[in-house]
């Protein structure tokens, strides 16, 4: 493969394309909502209708506004639209200049649409992620192309750091940091591993990411082997995505096919091969250590870091690891120049990040906005606010290692550091809406349930402590809790985040102490008076 | 040993099985993949399952067990012949999952994680299954169902319960 070839395909596909492009949501979401039989329906509308050599149906990926879906798309008319029935594919496939007649139109021009700023999503919902032609003719693998015939390794890692990223999964660590440690690493093999194990509850952005544009974080692996100087590359994605893992296989068989993965590319003497790893449903993997461990074919426990996975990581080998959000960032950085991705965002987080927003809103499904977007308008304007007329009360971000922002917060801009002083963290990017009728004490209870239930078992203090405090709040929320167990609760959120071994543990309590923080009058309105109160049961729940 | 191996000689699915271990060359760290490919050829991990992997892979069996009981996705029970997954992350609790997954127990008489005793629907929870867009979601024998309430759920577990309502 040379950049001739890579050019020919691109110009092939774009020439190829017919003059009206039905474009159909084949994502997980629009798919449950019967987005199949969709575009079956159009293939057969197009045929009945002998428009085959004019119109063309493809399958995309996510559209986005996911509680619409099915979703359809035309092209180059521009035209939305929403609750699509297959019953509607002859009036979709012989619409007219205004559009199709009977069909329910979204507006691209709504908020939800217009305030979204697209890097990770570019291709989302614009190409077929079955096809790596269609990636290609979107200028796709031309970062790959660049860094291997035109940079350094070390050129390729300054760049990483002029752009300022940082880490998508939670964290927020500068990604070029992380690539240099690696680089410089020495060692003979070395790993890059693409952390799709996206377990946070309210989270779909990774997986939305893999079903529509997996060659994105090939790409952005392969760029990263390069700079890192690895040969082989591991996506782990989890089990319940299986769709993700359908699109991903079908990538890495194309993308092996055409020479973009595998020796030699790109005539370079850079090889670079990538292999999926299948989770199996235990939400401590995404902790990178455990992660490891569990690529390695083993329980996922984690283990104390230093030493990190830049210095000892898979098989004790120096091993990268990004999450799947900050690999899609990295082939527009190459493309388009570091300074131009540090122009968007705000002085320490830069770019975009998209969010899963879902829960009591109007609008659910996917956005992408500018590091710094005010949650106010991304909630309230984007969002829709709450549906029938209620009142958004706060907003979960970061999984059950997040925290609760109150409604009076939400012109908090977000970015890092703005989210983790409201004692929340950005995390990997769910953000989920909750309104009157959602009661704090519950929705902690239930964080701790979760963590209680994925502890891994290695530390006491995660182990027994998240067990002992979903004890408690189990006695709170039954009205059977007195002050002296609120008191009891606060220590062990404190005790558990002190002393647990991984981030499962010490995020833990970040739930409890954030509703406590902004809702600390719902939990002394269920507390008894300290005679009245139930006996103390010493014995550990389970 | 011995008997395991007479055991697999006789079923096809072994030899499924054996190839896809091929396919990985043996690899020890392939284990998790190899127990998926067992898992999706015989429905649960039985015993002699895990020991005829144990042995195919030149582990021991600990190991094999450790990891097929570390994570959700392996059963080691039999499952029923339909399968109803409820999900309970967040974004389907605020919206009431909790209410779906009630009234299936009560319906269906069983508790999350348990399979109805003639063996037709296993009720199974799930900690988020992404379809955070459109929940609370449930998802029946494969297939996601989107925007789920008591009454959907049990009108689409018609037929898979001993007494229907």
């Amino acid at each position: 493969m040379l950049i001739e070839d890579l050019l020919a395909i691109a110009e092939k596909e774009r020439t190829s394309r017919k003059k009206t492009v039905l474009r159909c949501c084949m994502a997980a979401g629009c798919m449950s909502s019967g987005s199949e039989a969709v575009k079956a329906a159009l293939v057969r509308a197009v045929q009945d209708a002998g428009l085959a050599d004019q119109v063309e149906v493809q399958g995309v990926g996510c559209m986005r506004l996911c509680c619409q879906g099915p979703l359809v798309a035309a092209d180059p008319a521009g035209a939305l639209y929403q609750k699509v029935a297959p019953a509607d594919a002859g009036a979709l496939v012989q619409a007219g200049p205004d559009g199709a007649v009977g069909v329910q139109r979204a507006d691209p021009e709504q908020p939800f649409f217009r305030k979204q700023v697209s890097i990770v999503l570019a291709n989302s919902g614009q190409i077929d992620p079955e096809r790596i032609e269609a990636y290609i003719a979107a200028d796709g693998y031309r970062g790959l192309h660049t860094v291997l015939r035109e940079m350094t390794p070390k050129d390729t890692v300054e760049a990483l750091i002029k752009s300022g990223l940082r880490g998508r999964g939670g964290a927020g660590y500068p990604t070029g940091l992380k690539w240099a440690t690696v680089a410089k690493t020495p060692g003979a093999q070395k790993y890059v591993v693409c952390n799709g194990d996206e377990g946070d509850p309210g989270a779909f952005m990774d997986r939305s990411v893999l079903e529509s544009d997996p060659h994105s974080v090939l790409e952005g692996m392969a760029i990263a082997g390069y700079a890192v100087g690895a040969s082989q590359g591991f996506v782990y994605v989890r089990a319940e995505y299986p769709l993700a893992i359908k699109r991903l296989q079908i990538a890495i068989r194309q993308a092996k096919q055409v020479g973009l993965l595998g020796s030699g590319i790109f005539e370079s003497p850079f090889n670079f091969n990538i292999d999926i790893r299948i989770g199996a449903g235990a939400y401590v993997c995404g902790e990178e250590t455990a992660l490891m461990a569990s690529i390695e074919g083993k329980r996922g426990a984690p283990r104390p870091r230093p030493p990190f996975p830049a210095e000892s990581g898979l098989w004790n080998c120096p091993t990268l690891i990004n999450n799947v959000e900050t690999f899609a960032n990295v082939a527009p950085i190459v493309r388009r120049g570091p300074e131009w991705f540090a122009s968007i965002g705000t002085a320490k987080s830069k770019g975009t990040k998209v969010f899963a927003l879902a829960g009591k809103i109007a609008n659910t499904g996917l956005i992408e906005v500018a590091m710094g977007t005010p949650l106010r308008q991304i909630v309230e304007e984007m969002g829709g606010g709450a549906p029938d007329g209620g009142q958004i009360k706060a907003v979960q971000t970061g999984g059950p290692s997040g925290g609760c922002i109150p409604a009076h917060a939400l012109d908090t801009p977000v970015d890092y550091e703005s989210l983790r002083s409201l004692g929340s963290i950005m995390g990997s990017g769910g953000m989920i809406v909750m309104d009157e009728t959602t009661r704090m004490p519950e929705v902690a209870r239930f964080f701790i349930e979760f963590c209680m239930d994925e502890s891994c078992g290695k530390c006491v203090p995660c182990r027994a402590g998240t067990a002992q405090m979903h004890r408690l709040l189990d006695k709170i929320v039954k009205r059977e809790a007195n002050a002296r167990d609120l008191a009891k609760l606060e220590e062990l959120c404190d005790l558990v985040a002190q002393t647990s071994l991984c981030g499962l543990g010490q995020n833990a309590p970040n739930p409890v102490l954030s509703t406590l923080r902004f809702f600390r009058p719902e939990y002394l309105e269920l507390l008894q008076p300290e005679e009245g109160a139930a006996p103390e049961i010493a014995a550990a729940p389970r | 040993m011995a008997r395991v191996l007479r055991h697999a000689s006789g079923d096809k699915r072994f030899k499924i099985l054996e190839a896809h271990i091929k396919k990985f060359q043996g690899r020890q760290d392939a284990l998790i993949e190899v127990l998926h490919k067992a898992q999706e050829l015989f429905g649960f991990l039985e015993d002699d399952l895990l020991l005829f992997v144990a042995y195919r892979l030149k582990l021991p069996p600990s190991r094999v067990y450790g990891v097929a009981t570390f994570y959700h996705f392996f059963t080691l029970k039999p499952q029923g012949a339909h399968t109803c997954v409820v999900c309970l992350g967040t974004a389907c609790y605020v919206k009431g999952s909790d209410r779906v997954l009630a009234a299936i127990e009560q319906a269906a008489k069983i508790r999350a994680g348990e399979t109805t005793p003639d063996r037709q629907l296993s009720l199974l929870t799930a900690r988020c299954i992404g379809a955070c867009g459109i929940a609370p979601a449930v998802v029946y024998d494969g297939t996601v169902s989107p925007r789920q309430s008591p009454e959907l759920a049990l009108e689409q577990l018609k037929g898979w319960l001993p007494h229907a309502h």
